[in-house]
């Protein structure tokens, strides 16, 4: 029974979170610091819709002390938890010396500051990390495997620390190689009481963000379970925390766990704990702000069943395991129909994903009564997910979830960079399933073929009336050309590829844009993306887009003698891999640049990338400067 | 009536083997170029045979030939030489069917005198315009041809004089289009000026009054071939060529589907389509894709893609003018001709070249009964000396005159500012569905009458689809007169 107020940037009605809100009101333009971090604004729009509490959300100012304080000196609620929980948590020094007298197993190292460590690291066992003490942005940072690069590290990275931060003083912790990301949900009143929501497997991330994340984790036995979410419950009550909180842990593969951080806020994957404990995490924070003492003993928290999310982003996976894509949503359509399947977005049809912005379009969480059954759930519901307009990581999302390794638990934060160490290239196509992908495409032309000569009403000259029941096409997928024989069996097709007979039935709806069609009675739902008189094809197969090429076999003949066009030498031009604003350019026409040198930063989406000459040479022209905005395959700056 | 088919049999025995053999050994001549797949004669440059292409514009086994047999009539110069003499001359002509439909069709063979026109070449061109205008069916001409006969002089300069009077005669009667395969020179370059809708092929057809060679000579201008007359420069430069595409094969596919767009005379209607997108279908984004700022950019492609049937939209002359969009797209099956102004590029104002792109699309539509369906968002005609000096008011007279002589239903969305609405819309049009962002101010013109509604974004396909099915049954007839007379 409260009244929602929401603060928002640009105010678009149709927006779904606007829509839901009883009010939305705008606290500034689109660039964070002018809107979401603008304390001020929201201050303002607090006091004037008179509102009694403040959930932060995730991001922006949801740890924010000072936003905590100045709501509390308003007298208005802040749901979350209190002032100092906050501050304390936030120091990485401070919440660490915290933890350890809570007894919290914390990372072994010398707290302090250390002149020479010969003597200390064989305490710690090797690998060992050296830390700078004022570090940041892994300035200063070395692992050491052995004394010798112990004392070579430790020279090093005392000199980059002063040089870097004017200060030499250097950590040393133990370093946890291959660790897993596992963390572990609390939740605690105003009145001493705290619980522990069973844990979160986060350990599948790109750039220490993460991708993929399930409750309960496969790795915990109930002891490690029961273990660690005393020592977070112990910790939360140690800095009396109040509201959801999430303590991190790194743990070993002999399942050592050690403190990492704690988060004094909602994190984004809470719905995984949600389905598996049936508890609404944002009903009890406004419960516990409200000043109720919690409803459940830690008895009464179950994990019933198994939950994944996917976190479905607008970015390209075949760069970097994800670069931001931007653009409008022009076909946007959650799985809902999917049974056990949640989405959390904020989007519809129509929508932009724009620069200001982390690029995620949703979180798909599937549920299930064990791990298989949420995955099976999860794999069906991303390839029913229709996404145009932005590029987007349901390719990689798909893969991960079915790999062999991820199935099996067998996972740690290094899972991408270790199964795909020459970055994501999409599926794979087993013969089989490259036999299924060119009887789909095959059947889906003739298909097409019948369906454009079905003209409706009568004509003064009569159509006439095609006899033809056989289809010799030629199917170009990737480097490879097929040929495929087509012929029509009744409503289905019957598929020759590779000496192989398929049968393929499908409704040939071809303005839906999820197909359901099945070849030789394995059903899937594909995604045609696009198509042209040219026969060129998309179509997403596994989650993955493949480009085909399908024309007749007389066609194909005759395109052998078609001139091959001369593709544009990409060393010599710099184009924009994504879409983001320049912030520097560094050459200008006329400058000798050698290969590798930076050319100009791009940023997108809080990311800056720097550009790099392919080969060396002259600049031929500029066609950008700082403070540009440019969309993804602009043209940077030219090289003779 | 007009066909005249010999046959073989009532003709006494001894001449019948004559004629037999006389016929194999043409036929064979002829079908040296008739299935000549593998050694394409024309291979090295990228071009395909006059017989391959037509092979892969028309449906399978569906290509009936005409005037096989005919040969060049010119004895000078050596020409009466057999070896000079090619069965069916420099060009194939013959009807078949694309999709089923019937259409006209004549490929100019550059391996015989470079397709040049011999009087023959003319006439079996002509015959074919003259069946394909009584039938009522379109002509395709795939044009590759070196331009006159040198050595027929006037009589093939003739020939064009008659090419072009049928192209006059046929044009508003049955679509003719033009695909430019080839060099296109001198005179020749005015029948595919003539025809409907003119097509090339990047980097192989090149169309200029005079090539690179008398343009130094005259003007000592230096210019290459594809600067002066390629695909590039008449798709985006010059606005003589309405697409370009990647090569013979890709322009051959999309004329097999640009085809099934057209009806095939201006006795038929727009042809419906078997359409699997629902007529009823929302479409929401239409609801945030007008900016709320004003001043701000939309791309009004965004808006058509999304209405039309299957997001397809057959975009004509999309490099040229770009500031209004004109092309064919289905609404619930049937054709209908789309002209938006395009935000994105000049405001989307109207200049003398958008203005005049988008009359001649409007007149091809009117002529054949394709419905049009307008989006309106234009801040009004660009002011300047250069619009004024290149006659922006006789230029946009054209658009205002093309609209207001189409008596196809037309229906206008206006989708922010109708400042010059009274352009697009004559007083009698039946129906026009308006929309405009709440922030502009559609209720003065509704109070009068002057827009009949005010929808939802969102609903704009189904009330479309709606209205096309009640103004199916329009009728408006002009006053006689022999034609009007648009501001040219």
């Amino acid at each position: 029974s409260c009244m929602s107020t929401l603060v928002i940037s640009v105010i678009l009605p149709l927006q779904v979170h606007v829509k839901m809100a009883d009010e939305a009101v705008c606290v500034g333009p689109a660039p964070t610091s002018k809107s979401y971090l603008n304390m001020d604004a929201i201050m303002e729009v607090i006091k004037k819709t008179r509102a009694q509490a403040v959930h932060p959300g995730y991001g922006f100012l949801s740890e924010n002390k000072e936003f905590a304080r100045r709501l509390a000196s308003e007298g208005v609620t802040f749901i979350g938890p209190d002032t100092h929980a906050i501050q304390a948590m936030g120091d990485k020094i401070e919440s660490k010396l915290l933890a350890k007298n809570a007894k919290v197993n914390t990372i072994p190292g010398f707290d302090g500051v250390f002149e020479l460590l010969s003597n200390c690291s064989p305490l710690l066992g090797y690998p060992v990390m050296i830390k700078a003490s004022a570090g940041g942005g892994g300035k200063g940072m070395r692992i050491a495997w052995d004394d010798e690069e112990t004392r070579e590290g430790f020279r090093f990275s005392s000199q980059e620390a002063a040089s870097s931060f004017g200060d030499d003083r250097l950590l040393i912790e133990k370093f946890i190689d291959n660790p897993r990301h596992i963390e572990i949900q609390v939740l605690a009143d105003k009145h001493g009481n705290a619980l522990w929501l069973n844990e979160r497997e986060c350990s599948i991330q790109r750039r220490n963000q993460k991708v993929v994340e399930e409750a309960p984790s496969t790795f915990l036995d109930p002891e490690t379970r029961r273990a660690m979410g005393e020592q977070a419950v112990a910790l939360a009550k140690a800095v009396k925390y109040s509201s959801a909180g999430t303590v991190e842990f790194l743990v070993d593969s002999s399942k050592n766990f050690y403190f990492l951080e704690m988060n004094t806020r909602l994190q984004v994957e809470h719905p995984v704990t949600e389905c598996i404990t049936g508890l609404d995490l944002v009903q009890e924070m406004i419960r516990v702000a409200k000043g109720y003492p919690l409803r459940h003993k830690q008895a009464d928290i179950p994990i019933n069943g198994w939950a994944v999310e996917c976190r479905v982003y607008a970015e390209d996976p075949y760069k970097s395991f994800g670069l931001p894509s931007i653009g409008k949503l022009s076909q946007y359509q959650e799985p809902l129909h999917v049974p056990s399947v949640r989405v959390d977005s904020g989007i519809q049809q129509g929508s932009d994903i724009s620069i200001y912005y982390d690029p995620m379009i949703s979180k798909l969480i599937t549920y299930g009564s064990n791990r298989a059954e949420a995955l099976k759930r999860m794999e069906e519901a991303l390839d029913n997910y229709v996404i145009r307009g932005v590029a987007h990581n349901i390719s990689l999302l798909r893969e991960v979830i079915v790999h062999p390794r991820f199935v099996q638990g067998d996972i740690s934060t290094k899972f991408l960079p270790e199964v795909y160490p020459d970055g994501f290239k999409g599926h794979k196509l087993t013969d089989l399933e490259r036999r299924e992908l060119l009887a789909t495409a095959a059947s889906l032309y003739v298909a097409e073929q019948l369906r454009s000569q079905r003209f409706l009403g009568t004509a003064r000259i009569p159509v006439a009336k095609s006899k033809r029941s056989s289809w010799e096409l030629s199917v170009r997928l990737g480097d490879g050309i097929y040929p495929v024989a087509v012929s029509k069996d009744g409503s289905s097709f019957s598929v020759e590829v590779d000496g192989m007979k398929l049968n393929v039935t499908s409704e040939w709806n071809l303005a839906s844009p999820l197909l359901s069609v099945t070849v030789d009675g394995t059903q899937r739902t594909i995604q045609r993306l696009s198509r042209n008189a040219s026969g060129d094809t998309n179509i997403q197969f596994l989650g993955t887009v493949y480009k085909l090429q399908i024309l007749t076999k007389v066609a194909a003949e005759l395109s052998k003698y078609m001139p091959e066009k001369a593709a544009e030498d990409t060393s010599s031009i710099l184009r924009s891999p994504m879409p983001g604003a320049v912030v520097a350019v560094s050459v200008k026409p006329g400058d000798t640049v050698s290969e590798g040198q930076e050319i100009c930063v791009i940023e997108a989406m809080k990311m800056q990338n720097s550009m790099i000459a392919a080969k060396t040479g002259k600049v031929k022209a500029v066609h950008c400067k700082a403070g540009d905005t440019v969309g993804e395959g602009d043209l940077l700056v030219e090289l003779e | 009536m007009f066909l005249a088919l010999t046959l073989l049999l009532p003709i006494p025995v001894s001449n019948r083997k004559k004629n037999k053999r006389i016929l194999s050994e043409k036929s064979e001549q002829a079908a040296h170029f008739l299935f000549p797949l593998i050694c394409c004669s024309q291979g090295p440059s990228g071009k395909l045979t006059a017989r391959e292409r037509i092979l892969l514009l028309l449906d399978p086994d569906s290509f009936d030939e005409y005037d096989m047999f005919v040969e060049h009539r010119c004895s000078d110069f050596g020409m009466d030489s057999n070896k000079n003499k090619y069965p069916g001359d420099s060009v194939v002509t013959g009807r078949g069917r694309i999709n089923g439909r019937l259409a006209y069709v004549f490929s100019q063979d550059f391996t015989v005198f470079g397709g040049s026109l011999s009087g023959a070449h003319a006439q079996k061109i002509c015959k074919v315009m003259d069946q394909a205008a009584m039938v009522g069916a379109p002509v395709i001409g795939l044009n590759d041809s070196g331009g006159a006969r040198i050595q027929e002089g006037v009589e093939s300069l003739a020939g064009y004089a008659d090419i072009f009077l049928r192209n006059v005669l046929c044009s508003g009667v049955v679509p003719q289009i033009s695909l430019i395969m080839g060099p296109c020179a001198g005179g020749a370059v005015y029948s595919p000026a003539l025809t409907d809708f003119t097509f090339m092929v990047k980097d192989t057809s090149y169309l200029f009054i005079t090539g690179p060679d008398v343009v130094k000579s005259v003007t000592n201008e230096d210019v290459t071939q594809e600067q002066l007359g390629g695909a590039k420069t008449h798709t985006a430069v010059s606005g003589v060529a309405h697409r370009a595409f990647e090569n013979d094969i890709d322009a051959l596919l999309n004329l097999r589907e640009f085809f099934n767009y057209l009806p095939l005379s201006n006795r038929d209607p727009a042809p419906v389509c078997e359409c699997h997108d629902p007529s009823d279908r929302l479409v929401p984004e239409l609801d945030t894709v007008v900016p709320v700022e004003s001043t701000k950019a939309y791309d009004m492609l965004d808006i058509i893609h999304s209405i039309a049937d299957e997001r397809e939209f057959f975009e004509i002359m999309p490099s040229y003018a770009r500031n209004i969009v004109v092309g064919f797209a289905r609404m619930n099956g049937r054709t209908v001709g789309i002209v938006g102004n395009q935000p994105k590029v000049a405001s989307g104002c109207l200049d003398i070249n958008s203005s005049v792109k988008g009359a001649r699309f409007v007149r091809f539509c009117d002529a054949f009964n394709i419905p049009l369906i307008t989006f309106v968002d234009v801040p009004g005609f660009l002011p300047g000396t250069a619009q004024e000096y290149g006659g922006i008011i006789r230029h946009g007279a054209k658009l205002l005159f093309a609209f207001a002589e189409a008596t196809v239903p037309k229906i206008t969305i206006i989708t922010r500012k109708g400042a010059v609405q009274i352009i697009f819309r004559g007083k009698e049009a039946n129906a026009e569905a308006e929309y405009v962002d709440k922030f502009a101010n559609p209720f003065p013109a509704a109070m009068r009458g002057f827009v009949d509604d005010i929808i939802q974004p969102s609903t704009t396909r189904v009330r479309i689809c709606r209205d096309l099915d009640v103004l199916a049954s329009k009728t408006q007839s002009s006053p006689w007169k022999k034609h009007a007379n648009i501001p040219l």
